[in-house]
């Protein structure tokens, strides 16, 4: 007979694996699907030094830790797959991996996490890793003494323009606004810095060079004036957008492709849920995907136990 | 050492052995950073699937990555990690920056046929 997981949880993040940890702990058959590395962003954090009980740690050995906790209580990982289908309707779910293998649930957790946004402009595919980067920390060096762009204007692109003067001769800050969504302690820091200047109320249009990159193409919005800039490298810093796309024609979205909850984190298809940073909220933290992950986790659980419930009591009749 | 589940090559002795040994071999040069850890992450998986290539790591830093660093086929390149395919102790294809599964599946499906 084929088996029928209790819950499936789509995402490794810390939210899915929360979700996991107390599904399976609460002795749910628990399938999780991850399409990237198990530990979603939360791999990609140096440092975790805000994780309540824990004084520091990088995000892989914090994740890794999570993965071994769902594991030891019975919950099935399956990590960098490709998820091709969905039917989240009716009492079983089924959930299509890699275009051919079925799995089927009486529940689902969404928590497919983000992405960080790029560009989309003619040269970013052809020049990322020859001059167009998305971590300042890992290629910040290759830049020593060079002429760097960072784009954005939030938190991460100001505070990574003033880390990349460390190396660069000379930061220029590209952003679609004239004023920034970043803290003012960082937006202070950043005007401070002699080796930062700002370009403001522009966007990015073309990459261009040979082997690696040499200019790129700006428009000033306004006007809609473009100017070519030479330049060696460009960090992009714009933010992140939640990996729901795939899901927009079976779940309630919001305009920004977040998922709609209730404070169960149900969504608006039964026995349905979804947690982190998939779904409607101000903050983005470890700590909150955690407990969505942990909210979803046990609404999942109440639904099948009823669910359960109802079939025994239908079956005695 | 990179805090990963993949074998370490910890010096050019070890890494001219191993690809020399190995008909077919994946070595992906980084560190423990935002675009290094998702290459790690899709090498475990890959694995047991591609039981006909070798996969290692090699940590961006260590003084013998010179072996990768300084490989022609690696000029120009400016974002980690620097993952390097070898064929009979030949590079056949290097890439620079993060890599998607199916970015790495064609190139191994491509210079690894079995």
């Amino acid at each position: 007979m084929e088996e029928i997981f209790d819950t499936i949880i789509l995402g490794g993040g810390p939210a899915g694996l929360s979700a996991g940890i107390y599904a399976s702990r609460g002795r749910m058959s628990t399938l999780i699907l991850n399409e990237g590395t198990v530990g979603g962003q939360m791999v990609l954090t140096h440092e975790i030094a805000n994780y309540p009980g824990v004084e520091a740690i990088n995000g892989f050995a914090l994740a890794n830790i999570m993965k071994k906790q769902a594991r030891t209580f019975g919950c099935t990982i399956k990590g960098n797959l490709r998820i091709t289908g969905y039917d989240l309707q009716g009492d079983v779910k089924t959930i299509e991996v890699n275009g051919k293998d079925i799995y089927k649930g009486r529940s689902v957790i969404l928590a497919p996490g983000g992405t960080p946004r790029t560009l989309d402009i003619p040269g970013e595919d052809k020049f990322k890793g020859r001059g167009i980067s998305y971590c300042a920390t890992c290629d910040g060096d290759f830049f020593t003494d060079k002429k760097v762009i960072v784009v954005g204007g939030g938190n991460s692109a100001l505070e990574e323009a003033v880390s990349l003067t460390k190396y660069a001769s000379e930061v220029t800050i590209v952003h679609q606004f004239d004023h920034f969504q970043a803290f003012e302690h960082a937006v202070n820091e950043a005007k401070a810095n002699p080796k930062i200047r700002f370009i403001m109320e522009s966007e990015l249009r073309e990459f261009s060079g040979d082997e690696k990159l040499r200019a790129v193409k700006i428009e000033y919005l306004p006007t809609g004036e473009i100017t070519e800039m030479e330049v060696d490298g460009v960090f992009i810093f714009v933010g992140y957008k939640p990996n729901t796309e795939p899901l927009k024609d079976h779940i309630a979205l919001n305009e920004w492709g977040e998922i709609v909850v209730d404070p169960q984190m149900r969504t608006n298809v039964e026995g349905v849920y979804a947690a982190g940073d998939c779904v409607v909220k101000r903050y983005r933290q470890v700590t909150i995907a955690v407990a969505d992950g942990t909210i979803a986790a046990l609404s999942a659980m109440e639904y099948v136990n009823s669910t359960k419930q109802l079939e025994q009591e239908a079956g005695q009749v | 050492m990179l805090q990963t589940n993949l074998k370490h090559i910890e010096s050019a002795d070890e890494h001219k052995k191993f690809i020399e040994e190995n008909e077919n071999v994946m070595i992906c040069c980084g560190r423990m950073g935002p675009m290094c850890v998702p290459v790690y992450g899709i090498m475990e998986e890959l694995e047991d699937e591609y039981t006909h290539v070798k996969f290692a790591d090699m940590e961006f830093d260590n003084p013998d990555a010179h072996v990768i660093r300084n490989a022609p086929e690696c000029a120009g390149f400016m974002g980690l990690p620097f993952t390097v395919y070898y064929k009979n102790g030949k590079i056949v294809k290097a890439t620079s920056s993060i890599q998607s599964m199916e970015e790495v599946r064609a190139i191994l499906d491509e210079h690894f046929k079995q």
